[in-house]
C-alpha cells in the first residue's frame, strides 16, 4: 500500500474544557480533493491549523509523505510542500497582486541577492501564468486592497499555488464571496488545481459546492470525523441532513 | 519615492526622471556648501552624519516598527572609531569607519537576535533599554571609556597622508556625501530586492509570511542588520567630525532625535532622512541662536504640524508639489 499524502494519528488538541481535535485519524491520498463539512464550532478550522503547524496538539502525530511535522512551525511544513489558503485572505495589503505573487515565488525561490529588482526575477513569467490560472492577470498592477472578495481569495489561492506545494489547505474558499460567484471561482479553483497537481482538502458550507468539486468528504462533529464517503453517500446521510445541512429527515 | 508598494504607483511611475534630477540639483548644492557658504560646512557634515543615522531608524520604519534605541550603533560605533584611533595614533580614516560599522553590526547582530522577537512598543523599549546599559557602561566606566568627559579623537590620516585641519574637513565632507550617495542608493536598491520586500511585510502580514516558508525574526534581523550598519557609518562620521565622542552618543534623547527625524523629513524615505537631518540642523542652531530657550518648541509645533498636515513628512510634501506641477503640465 502507498503512503498516504498527509495521515494524523489520533490528534487530540484541549482548549481549557473544549476538545476542538478528538482523536482524529484521518489519511488523504494523493490526487484527490476532499471536503470537510460540519456544523460550526466542529474543529475544521483547528484540524487544518494542526495539520499546518499553527497549532501543537496536546497529543497524537501529522505525517506528510510518511513524515512527522507534528513539532514544525508552518514555514518548515510549508518547505515541505503543505501550502495553505485562509478563509480571509491573508495578503501583503500594502502590495499589488503581482507582487503578492513575486514576493511568494521569491521565498519559495530563497531569493537573498539584495540588489536584485523584485520585478525583475526571472520566475516573473511564472507569476504573470499563475495569474491568468485564476482570472486575475487584468488586476495584476493594482493594489489588493482594492480587489473584489472573490479576487483577493483568488490571489490568496494563487499565492500558495506559487509555493509549489503537493498539498494545499483551503479555508472556506468561496466564503464572503456572492452566491452568483461562488462556482465561478471554484471552476477557476479546481482548474487551476488540476493543472497544478495539487491535492487539496477545504472546508465548505456550501453544499452546492461539495457536492459538486468534491471527490471525497469528511464530516466534523465535536472535534471528530463523524463520517467520510463521497458526496453523494455522505449529502444522503439522515446524520448529516439533520445536523449539517439542517433539515428535517 | 522609493517606494515599492503604494495606491500611488502610477503616479509616482511617471516622475522618476525628475525625481533623479531634484535628487541630483539637492546633492550639487550640497556639494558647492564649501565653497559658496563655508561657515556652514561642518552644521551640514553634522546633519549628514546624522542622516545615515536616521536612514536606519527609517529601515525599520518600513517594517512598522520604531526603535527608541538606535542610538547605541551610533554610539558603538563612535566609541569603536576612538578606541581604534587610541590604540593607533595616525589610524587611517577609512580602517577607522570600518572598525566602527563593524562593531555596529557585531552588536546589531547580537542585540538583534534578541529584540526581533517583539514588535511594537515591546520592540521599541527594548532598543531604549539596550541603549541605556551601554550609556551606564560608558559613564561608569571612567577608565576605559573617560566617562562623562569621553574620548578625544585624533585627527586620522587620510590615505596614509597627514592632514591640515581645513584639508581634513573637506574630505571628511566629501567622504559623507559619498556614504550619502553609496548607501542611499544601496538602501533603495535593497527596499525594491525580494529579501527587502520580505522584510517590508512584516509591516502588513506576518501571518502570511510565515506561511510562505519564511521566518519573520530572520526578515527583521537583515533589515536590523541594515540599520545598524546605517547608524554606525553615521556615528564614526559624527566622532571624527566633532573630534570627541561622550556618552551623549548612546542617550535616549539621541535615538528621539533620530525617530523624530525620520518622521520630520518622512518616514520610510530615504531621501526624507536626509533632508529631514539638514532641516532639524539647521532649525535647532539658527533657533537656539535667536530664539533661545524655545527652539524645542520650535521644532515640536513644526512637527506637530508636519504629522497632522503631511503625515509622509516632508518629502511627502514635496512629492506632492511634484505631481501637482506634472498635472498642470498634462492640463496645458
Amino acid at each position: 500500500m502507498s503512503t498516504p499524502l498527509l495521515e494524523t494519528r489520533n490528534l487530540e488538541i484541549r482548549f481549557g474544557g473544549v476538545i476542538a481535535a478528538n482523536d482524529v485519524s484521518l489519511t488523504i491520498e494523493s490526487g484527490r480533493n476532499l471536503a470537510i463539512i460540519g456544523p460550526n464550532g466542529a474543529g475544521k478550522t483547528t484540524f487544518l491549523n494542526i495539520c499546518t503547524g499553527w497549532l501543537k496538539p496536546t497529543r497524537g502525530q501529522v505525517l506528510f509523505e510518511g513524515k512527522d511535522i507534528t513539532p514544525l512551525p508552518p514555514r518548515k511544513i510549508v518547505r515541505r510542500g503543505v501550502a495553505r489558503a485562509f478563509q480571509i485572505p491573508q495578503l501583503f495589503t500594502e502590495h499589488t497582486a503581482l507582487e503578492n505573487l513575486l514576493i511568494a515565488v521569491a521565498a519559495r525561490e530563497g531569493l537573498r541577492n539584495p540588489l536584485q529588482d523584485l520585478h525583475r526575477i526571472p520566475e516573473r513569467d511564472e507569476v504573470m501564468h499563475l495569474l491568468e490560472m485564476v482570472n486575475c492577470a487584468d488586476v495584476a498592477e493594482r493594489p489588493v486592497v482594492e480587489l473584489s472578495e472573490g479576487q483577493r481569495k483568488l490571489i490568496d489561492i494563487a499565492v500558495a499555488l506559487a509555493l509549489k506545494p503537493r498539498l494545499l489547505l483551503m479555508d472556506e474558499p468561496t466564503s464572503g464571496v456572492a452566491s452568483s460567484q461562488k462556482h465561478r471561482i471554484m471552476e477557476i479553483l479546481v482548474g487551476a488545481l488540476a493543472q497544478a497537481q495539487v491535492t487539496s482538502v477545504f472546508v465548505e458550507h456550501d453544499m452546492g459546492i461539495v457536492e459538486k468539486y468534491a471527490d471525497e468528504v469528511a464530516v466534523w462533529n465535536a472535534g471528530n470525523v463523524q463520517l467520510r464517503g463521497t458526496p453523494r453517500e455522505v449529502l444522503e446521510h439522515p446524520d448529516v441532513i439533520r445536523d449539517v445541512i439542517g433539515e428535517v429527515v | 519615492m522609493d517606494t515599492v508598494s503604494s495606491s500611488a504607483r502610477p503616479q509616482a511611475d511617471r516622475a522618476p526622471g525628475l525625481r533623479l534630477l531634484a535628487t541630483l540639483l539637492g546633492v550639487a548644492a550640497l556639494a558647492v556648501v564649501p565653497f559658496v557658504a563655508p561657515t556652514m560646512q561642518l552644521l551640514v557634515n553634522l546633519a549628514l552624519a546624522k542622516g545615515l543615522a536616521v536612514m536606519g531608524v527609517t529601515v525599520l520604519l518600513r517594517a512598522g516598527q520604531v526603535s527608541f534605541g538606535h542610538a547605541l550603533y551610533f554610539a558603538v560605533a563612535a566609541y569603536g572609531g576612538a578606541f581604534l584611533m587610541t590604540a593607533m595614533p595616525g589610524a587611517d580614516l577609512l580602517l577607522v569607519l570600518v572598525v566602527g560599522v563593524a562593531g555596529a553590526t557585531v552588536s546589531g547582530l547580537l542585540v538583534g537576535l534578541f529584540v526581533v522577537r517583539y514588535r511594537g512598543i515591546f520592540f521599541g523599549m527594548l532598543n531604549l533599554a539596550f541603549s541605556m546599559i551601554f550609556w551606564s557602561i560608558l559613564e561608569k566606566f571612567y577608565h576605559v571609556t573617560g566617562g562623562a568627559d569621553g574620548i578625544r579623537l585624533p585627527r586620522p590620516t587620510v590615505l596614509g597622508m597627514e592632514l591640515g585641519r581645513a584639508d581634513f574637513e573637506l574630505i571628511l565632507f566629501y567622504l559623507s556625501i559619498a556614504l550619502m550617495l553609496g548607501l542611499g542608493w544601496f538602501t533603495i536598491r535593497w527596499f525594491a530586492s525580494p529579501v527587502g520586500q520580505l522584510f517590508q511585510t512584516i509591516k502588513t502580514n506576518e501571518t502570511r509570511l510565515e506561511y510562505l516558508g519564511v521566518s519573520p525574526r530572520r526578515a527583521l534581523l537583515s533589515g536590523y542588520l541594515l540599520s545598524a550598519v546605517l547608524c554606525g557609518a553615521g556615528g564614526v562620521i559624527m566622532g571624527v567630525a566633532q573630534g570627541v565622542v561622550t556618552p551623549e552618543y548612546a542617550w535616549w534623547i539621541r535615538s528621539g532625535e533620530m525617530v523624530f527625524i525620520a518622521v520630520l523629513g518622512g518616514s520610510g524615505s530615504v531621501q526624507g532622512a536626509f533632508i529631514g537631518a539638514l532641516i532639524y540642523e539647521f532649525v535647532r542652531t539658527y533657533a537656539s541662536a535667536f530664539a533661545g530657550d524655545v527652539w524645542q518648541m520650535l521644532l515640536g509645533g513644526f512637527l506637530l504640524v508636519i504629522i497632522l498636515f503631511a503625515p509622509r513628512g516632508v518629502i511627502g510634501i514635496v512629492e506632492a508639489l511634484g505631481r501637482r506641477g506634472t498635472r498642470s503640465e498634462d492640463a496645458k
